[in-house]
């Protein structure tokens, strides 16, 4: 039997602060999710150059 | 001489003229798009759809086995599993395509019902997905239902449904629900080969410079200026 990537065997972690909780697992999540819409706006299409040249 | 009566329109004739009239097959299955569809925001929408897919496939099959099997054996976990994480997925992808939606300001030029219904696919999705966390027939599933019950109660709700009746939950989850979130995501899709997908906002404003150019100057006559 494989034993799972991380160990998972555990109370989770939290962030407490005031009236903020929030799981470890759960604000890592949202932080990628801000990189990836970062890089989703950010990064070109590919062939998207090619077909604005053409339609011009 | 004597002609026959035309013959009456059935409904079936009129919805069909309806329908055609408002999404003709060429916009409905078009052969190409705007090169400014070509934005990776656009993959996430349709990653969202795929997504959605896998959960309804994995969640067939999870229907038809029942609690012991996706508990107790190993395919069973496995389906589980793809169940889970294809959800985790579907709200990544529908997350991100709604907040570069939302800043794109997708609603203008009479699209307020393709974002609207986008939005709201979003919102029926939590509900879908709690459904699933209160069904899964263990001790999460309990300390999730009262959980959440304490919250519904507190905003009211609670008297509505019970998050603690696992046949209601389960009902909800398998079928009102997925049911609903199907038919958002096929008026979504439809709406947006009705209306096009939305123009950036400089090609907006150079389309609004335009009308109102043409506007300004006086009108054509037909006549005047006009070489023979």
């Amino acid at each position: 039997m494989l034993a799972a990537i991380f160990n998972l065997n555990h109370p989770s972690h939290l962030v407490h602060w005031h009236f903020f909780q929030m799981s470890v697992a759960n604000i890592v999540v949202i932080a990628v999710m801000f990189v990836v819409f970062a890089l989703a706006i950010t990064l070109p299409f590919p062939g998207a150059a090619r077909r604005r040249g053409k339609g011009s | 001489m004597s002609f026959a009566p035309a013959p009456k329109r059935s409904w079936t004739t009129r919805s069909r003229e309806i329908a055609v009239g408002a999404l003709p097959p060429e916009k409905l299955l078009p052969d190409s798009q705007p090169t400014y569809v070509a934005s990776w925001i656009y993959v996430f929408g349709v990653a969202s759809i795929a997504a959605l897919m896998v959960i309804i496939g994995s969640g067939a099959i999870l229907s038809l086995k029942g609690p012991a099997w996706w508990h107790f054996t190993g395919v069973g976990h496995f389906f589980n599993s793809i169940h889970l994480w294809s959800v985790e997925l579907f709200f990544f992808f529908v997350v991100i395509h709604l907040w570069g939606k939302y800043w794109m300001a997708a609603w203008r030029g009479g699209r307020s019902r393709v974002w609207i219904t986008g939005a709201i696919t979003f919102l029926v999705a939590v509900p879908a997905a709690l459904t699933g966390y209160v069904s899964q027939q263990n001790f999460d599933a309990q300390w999730i239902a009262t959980q959440a019950k304490d919250g519904l109660n507190s905003v009211g709700v609670g008297a509505f449904f019970n998050v603690t009746n696992f046949g209601q939950m389960y009902s909800y989850h398998v079928l009102l629900l997925p049911v609903a979130v199907v038919a958002l995501v096929a008026a979504h899709v439809l709406l947006v080969r009705k209306h096009g997908v939305v123009p950036p906002f400089e090609l907006d404003k150079k389309v609004a410079v335009a009308v109102s150019t043409s506007q300004a100057a006086p009108p054509a006559t037909g006549v005047q200026g006009e070489s023979p």
